[in-house]
């Protein structure tokens, strides 16, 4: 049996990224839930933005599209309305996401087509050189923030709830095997699904805030996230500096290719 | 056959991408191009394609880009603003060599400018409103049946030559409401995109073959490939080498200038037997028309070259169509973006005089008599 980094990575690594990221780890744990869901690679597109998490798509063996910065989202929305048949994973980042890319994220909530999101948060603009992104917590330090920012970040995970995902997951990079398993259930879920990963940037977001060494990164990883399971008996103060980690939404919600499909039904039936 | 109807330039637009085959359009609403949009809303369902209105401009360029990747004829429609805020994507289109059209129905700019009022004031913009060399093709028609014929030529020559396709109307031509009579069943010439015929692992979705446009395998078809809007080698995959890079942009740019007679399309009337010659497009050109026919009338010999593709130029056709005149006048409704284009071509060898309006009214055939006469004084 071929390992398998071969079988879903295309022959062109070593990776770009540097040592200690945690863009490696999502990788590997996408590719063990490909394994497992035993898709055709060739009915499944890889749609990433701009950005360290978003090189992933050069590696990955499959249909790939490496758009520009925040706009992954509507050109995969664009390829699963031509292609409803296709299987589609994005990829991104806090920046890509959260920041330019973020109204193109609650509309892709709201609409529900049957994709999986998996959004990279490391705390950081990495690719450009460490500042502060939407999901940096306060008063952390980046280039553009030197004296800790004040910049207030926010829940991803709540507001995609909110704008309407019908499957919201949040994973990490120390819990590999729980994030392989997220992202399996996200594929199986049908609409939008939206898994964030807490990872890690050793070189861009560490060093400026006291966790320069990888190892000491994923320490803090693993110290700062919490299962939703366990999450439930703390208290508010408890969970202040936490990530609560697994399942945490899934609900039945209308398919936007299904929905679509359905109306053309109805107008060939000669229905209006 | 065919049936007279009253059609504004707007619906046969629409009308024209069903026939060239269009299978997807994202759009967002803006006047004056939002016709399109409803036009597509309602007949696309019906032929099966596939309509979505997105959050905003940015997304509807990403979205018919990412369907013409799986395999869609893909288009949008918008007006300046909205054109504005696509230009990053029509670079990404241009480098990806993705096949998209983007319809922009012209509004008085800059900014928000004169919404529901004409202009031809993105006649720049077409050609170099994203970032770095590339070149684009952009059409301008200047009547509805032309609109409708000029958009399934739109689709012919972005899939033909994998590239973004920019269609000009003006909001006159857009909301211009006149006879229309197309038979339907017409047999018109349909291009669809190059595929690859080799083996996947032989694939080069982007080889520097001779005529600059390699085959286009789509998503799903077995040829698992990559695009970015990362300057990339033939394989498809990011380069900085130098060479590399050299030869690719200068690719992207040749596939489309080496092709200008193919691409080229104009309309010349008495070019050959006149003293002025008129340059006019779009709607203005209708203006020029008439303006030449009643000077014609009264023994004046004025001619009328009327570019219908406006990127890229056929630059000797029109250095031979301006060569021996005694003045070349150029009217538009921009301050003069199509008339440097002919400053530059002829190079001082003729007179070129500018005929300009930015108040977003139409030049009128008799501001245009009257620049002949001066000319001739």
């Amino acid at each position: 049996m071929k390992p398998i980094y071969q079988e879903y990575f295309r022959n062109n690594l070593p990776h770009i990224w540097c040592a200690g990221c945690g863009n490696g780890i999502v990788m590997s744990a996408w590719a063990r839930a490909m394994d497992e869901l035993k898709l055709d690679k060739n009915n499944v597109i890889g749609v990433s933005g701009i950005g360290c998490s978003s090189r992933i798509t050069g590696y990955l063996d499959l249909n790939t599209l490496h758009t520009a910065h925040g706009r992954a989202l509507p050109f995969a929305q664009g390829a699963k309305m031509a292609r409803p048949d296709m299987d589609v994973f994005v990829f991104s980042g806090d920046g890509d996401c959260a920041a330019i890319g973020g109204n193109h994220f609650i509309h892709a909530c709201r609409r529900n087509m049957d994709m999986t999101l998996i959004v990279i948060n490391n705390n950081i603009y990495g690719m450009t050189g460490g500042q502060f992104s939407p999901l940096t917590p306060f008063g952390k330090k980046a280039t553009t923030a030197p004296y800790g920012s004040v910049d207030p970040s926010f829940n991803l995970c709540e507001l995609a709830i909110g704008a309407g995902a019908s499957f919201v997951a949040r994973g990490d990079i120390y819990h590999a095997k729980q994030l392989t398993d997220l992202i399996v259930a996200g594929y199986k879920h049908k609409g939008f699904s939206v898994i964030e990963v807490i990872a890690s940037c050793p070189i861009s977001y560490g060093r400026r805030n006291k966790i320069p060494n990888p190892a000491d990164m994923m320490q803090y990883v693993k110290d700062h996230t919490v299962a939703k399971a366990v999450a439930e008996k703390m208290t508010p103060e408890q969970l202040e500096d936490k990530y609560i980690t697994g399942i945490l939404h899934e609900a039945q919600g209308r398919e936007y290719t299904e929905e679509y499909a359905k109306l053309c039904e109805r107008v060939q039936g000669g229905d209006k | 056959m065919a049936k007279v109807r009253l059609v504004q330039g707007n619906e046969a637009c629409a009308m024209g991408a069903l026939k060239a085959g269009a299978s997807f359009y994202a759009g967002y609403p803006i006047t004056p191009s939002t016709e399109i949009a409803e036009h597509m809303a309602e007949m696309m369902p019906a032929c099966g394609a596939r309509f979505i209105q997105m959050e905003d401009e940015i997304a509807s360029a990403g979205a018919i880009i990412g369907a013409s990747a799986a395999g869609a004829k893909a288009f949008t429609a918008t007006s300046g603003p909205g054109f504005s805020l696509m230009q990053e994507l029509v670079g990404y289109a241009a480098i990806t060599e993705i096949p998209v059209v983007f319809v922009d129905v012209q509004r008085m700019g800059p900014s928000t400018g004169l919404p529901t009022l004409s202009s031809q004031g993105d006649i720049q913009q077409a050609r170099w409103g994203s970032h770095g060399d590339h070149s684009i093709i952009a059409i301008a028609p200047n009547s509805v049946m032309e609109t409708y014929y000029q958009t399934i030529k739109a689709f012919n020559l972005a899939e033909k030559y994998r590239t973004p396709v920019i269609f000009l109307l003006d909001e006159e031509i857009g909301h211009l409401r006149e006879r229309f009579e197309v038979d339907e069943n017409e047999e018109i010439e349909i291009i669809n995109r190059e595929k690859p015929t080799c083996a996947p692992e032989d694939y080069v979705p982007f080889e520097n073959v001779a005529g600059g446009v390699p085959p286009m395998a789509s998503f799903g078809e077995g040829y698992r490939y990559h695009f970015t809007g990362l300057t990339h080698n033939e394989k498809g995959f990011y380069s900085s080498a130098l060479p590399v890079v050299d030869k690719f942009n200068r690719r992207l740019v040749d596939k489309i200038e080496k092709n200008v007679k193919d691409i080229f399309e104009c309309e010349e009337l008495f070019v050959d037997d006149c003293d002025v010659l008129l340059i006019a497009y779009g709607s203005v050109a209708r203006s020029a028309q008439e303006a030449m026919n009643e000077l014609r009338e009264a023994g004046v010999k004025v001619g009328l070259f009327r570019p219908i593709t406006i990127w890229p130029i056929d630059e000797e056709r029109i250095k031979a169509a301006c060569a021996g005149k005694k003045a070349v006048i150029v009217p538009e409704m921009n301050l003069g973006q199509y008339a440097r284009e002919v400053e530059r071509i002829v190079a001082g060898s003729v007179p070129v005089k500018k005929l300009c309006r930015v108040d977003s009214e139409l030049v009128i055939p008799e501001e245009i008599i009257d620049m002949v006469k001066e000319v001739l004084k």
